[in-house]
């Protein structure tokens, strides 16, 4: 069993509520000048965007399989089973990798710090594994972000849509993306309307280099017998001649 | 005693602003972090030092493999004279690759992390491995140029021993990350743009290193016999220039097989930079192909030396569209570099080039030629343009 966050666009009032949540939970300031700043950055963790009339919220998705996990050459990135995404900043060696394999650009970078580490939202870890919500979702006043089991969420969301057909858009955002996501977005309108993308893969991201990665060992042995043994052909090639040459 | 100073000339004077450059960019870099020392941003995590210094690095310092390969394994012994060259170039190449990773790493007082933290499942990973261990034999590869020089006999001896592994080792290697370098970009498949987005990217890196391995050994024999008033081996350069062609040929109806398999031609219509540098890239390489074809072209060394450097720009132009440009519209952003990810580009090619000098001076790195008058003749040619 894996937590997961839902979102439901059509309640978030846009209040903020759940930004001043995380910035309180990370220990970063928050006040109006950030409050209007509506991109993640490494001192935003979630952000709050208008599209219209509408709200939308960005926070790390906490994919299931997730490429910035895989990508990391060190491990500083690992998905629990508990279902955050967690990161280790000690390991972390500033490659960026995984901020360039991220299919929504959800890791930031400390740029200006000499000492600089990746930030990213990982779905209250901490507060998770004591039982607690995340901050986020208990911050909300409406109930647009709740927090649970993934199953749940998801049959939660589904229970939405059947019930009020006519205030959302028939899909549940998350559930197939990248091969599944631990957050899940409810939207009244299709999703890119509200800032979603929705030209990313339908399958997990690290099977992409995973199909290659597994290669090496048979390239590596192959590639030994084949040289080598190109290798002993020429090299005796070249020791019968020199002593034909020697004989004549 | 009189103290002599080195003669000032316009190469020098070019050579001396580009390393001050580089050292106001080395201030920035440490003082004010990669914020104020690059362009780099949270939507483009990397920039010129990754898509140029560790891309390009690699890739033209992949001469040293390729005719590592040609010469010990398929025992063609007519390159010899240009292998240890290559391998020097190869040396240097990776050496200054780390040095570019220095600048680039957020934390370069981990670099040595990917050897003691594992994650086989990340490309990184193995591209850290493999350089970690490339490099090494690059230096065991280059090591009888230094116990030549001195006379050490033994360890001469020892190192000759194990060559034949060593050897084999370094091809698997260069095989191994060289392609590496490709599939890291297999894991954004929505934001490459799909002129290059191919699920085939590492067999392409691996096909095109190879070539420009020789196109660069091509260019540095021209150079280094401009430098050194060396004779240039033009038939063995001309055979290379063969191979060349026919490397080229491949890559380029791999390239199109692949492209027609993924329906892409009808991208070539739209009026977008991506279309343009695409075409660039594809002349670039298209060109010297068919020119090498013809021995005329390949006998004239004025000529050879142009498509090897026609093929270099290209292989350049491949992996800076894969690691930036072809990136930039998927990634919703501009990126530009800013002028101290410029300086710090062009100071460790410079310093690679002053180095590759030095020790092409210094020591036996030109066989078959004798070592003194290569000396005698330094003294009237040093001023040359491009010193390699």
């Amino acid at each position: 069993m894996s937590k997961a966050i839902l979102y439901d666009s059509t309640l978030c009032i846009g209040c903020k509520a759940c930004e001043g949540g995380c910035a309180e939970r990370w220990g970063l300031p928050y006040n109006d000048k950030i409050a209007a700043e509506e991109t993640i950055s490494a001192h935003k963790l979630t952000a709050v965007e208008t599209h219209g009339e509408r709200y939308s919220r960005r926070l790390c998705m906490n994919c299931q399989q997730p490429a910035c996990a895989s990508v990391c050459p060190v491990g500083a990135l690992q998905k629990t089973a508990l279902g955050p995404v967690v990161y280790d900043a000690d390991k972390c060696m500033g490659c960026r990798y995984c901020m360039q394999a991220c299919p929504f650009q959800v890791p930031t970078y400390e740029w200006d710090k000499r000492l600089p580490k990746m930030r990213k939202c990982d779905m209250c870890s901490d507060r998770q594994i004591k039982g607690k919500q995340t901050a986020c979702a208990e911050a909300c006043p409406v109930g647009a972000t709740v927090c649970g089991e993934r199953d749940e969420l998801l049959t939660e969301a589904r229970k939405r849509i059947a019930e009020k057909p006519g205030g959302y858009y028939n899909k549940v955002y998350g559930v197939q993306e990248v091969g599944g996501t631990s957050v899940l977005y409810l939207s009244a309108v299709p999703f890119e309307q509200i800032g979603l993308r929705t030209n990313v893969p339908m399958e997990a991201l690290p099977e992409t280099t995973w199909r290659v990665l597994e290669l090496v060992p048979d390239v590596v042995s192959t590639g030994t017998v084949m040289l080598g043994g190109i290798w002993w052909i020429t090299n005796r090639r070249a020791e019968v001649a020199k002593k034909e040459g020697r004989r004549k | 005693m009189k103290v002599q100073f080195p003669k000032i000339t316009v190469w020098r004077a070019i050579f001396a602003a580009i390393m001050l450059s580089g050292l106001a960019a080395t201030y920035l870099r440490v003082m004010y972090g990669l914020g104020g020392s690059t362009n780099m941003s949270d939507k483009f995590p990397w920039g010129l030092w990754i898509g140029f210094d560790v891309m390009c690095g690699v890739a033209l310092a992949a001469g040293g493999f390729t005719l590592v390969a040609m010469v010990h394994i398929f025992n063609v012994e007519a390159y010899k004279p240009v292998l240890r060259p290559a391998i020097l170039t190869a040396f240097l190449g990776y050496s200054l690759v780390v040095v570019g990773l220095l600048f680039d790493l957020g934390r370069p007082d981990r670099l040595w992390h990917p050897l003691v933290m594992w994650n086989p499942h990340s490309v990184m990973f193995e591209v850290a491995w493999c350089v970690t261990l490339y490099t090494t034999v690059l230096f065991l590869e280059f090591l009888p140029m230094v116990f030549e020089k001195f006379g050490m006999h033994k360890p001469l001896e020892w190192i000759h021993r194990i060559s034949v592994p060593l050897m084999i080792l370094g091809v698997l290697l260069s095989t191994l990350h060289q392609s590496s370098l490709g599939s890291l970009f297999l894991i954004v498949p929505e934001k490459l743009y799909p002129l290059w987005y191919t699920p085939i990217l590492p067999l392409l890196f691996w096909v095109s290193a190879i070539a420009v391995g020789l196109a660069m050994t091509i260019f540095e024999s021209w150079h280094s016999s401009r430098a050194f008033g060396r004779a240039l081996e033009l038939p063995l350069l001309a055979s290379m220039g063969r191979v060349l062609a026919v490397l080229m040929s491949v890559y380029l109806w791999i390239r199109f097989l692949d492209m027609s398999h993924r329906h892409v031609f009808g991208l070539l219509g739209r009026n977008r930079t991506e279309t343009w540098l695409f075409g660039l890239e594809i002349a670039l390489m298209a060109i010297p192909a068919v020119l090498l074809f013809q021995a005329k072209v390949r006998m004239r060394p004025g000529a050879l030396y142009a498509c090897a450097v026609m093929v270099v720009f290209g292989v350049i132009t491949n992996r800076l569209n894969v690691g930036i440009t072809g990136l930039e519209a998927g990634s919703g952003t501009h990126y530009f570099p800013k002028w101290s990810e410029v300086a710090v580009t062009l100071s460790i090619v410079a310093a690679g080039f002053a180095i590759f000098h030095f020790v092409a001076q210094n020591f036996p790195v030109f066989e078959g030629h004798p070592h003194e008058a290569a000396l005698a003749e330094l003294e009237e040619t040093e001023e040359d343009p491009v010193v390699v």
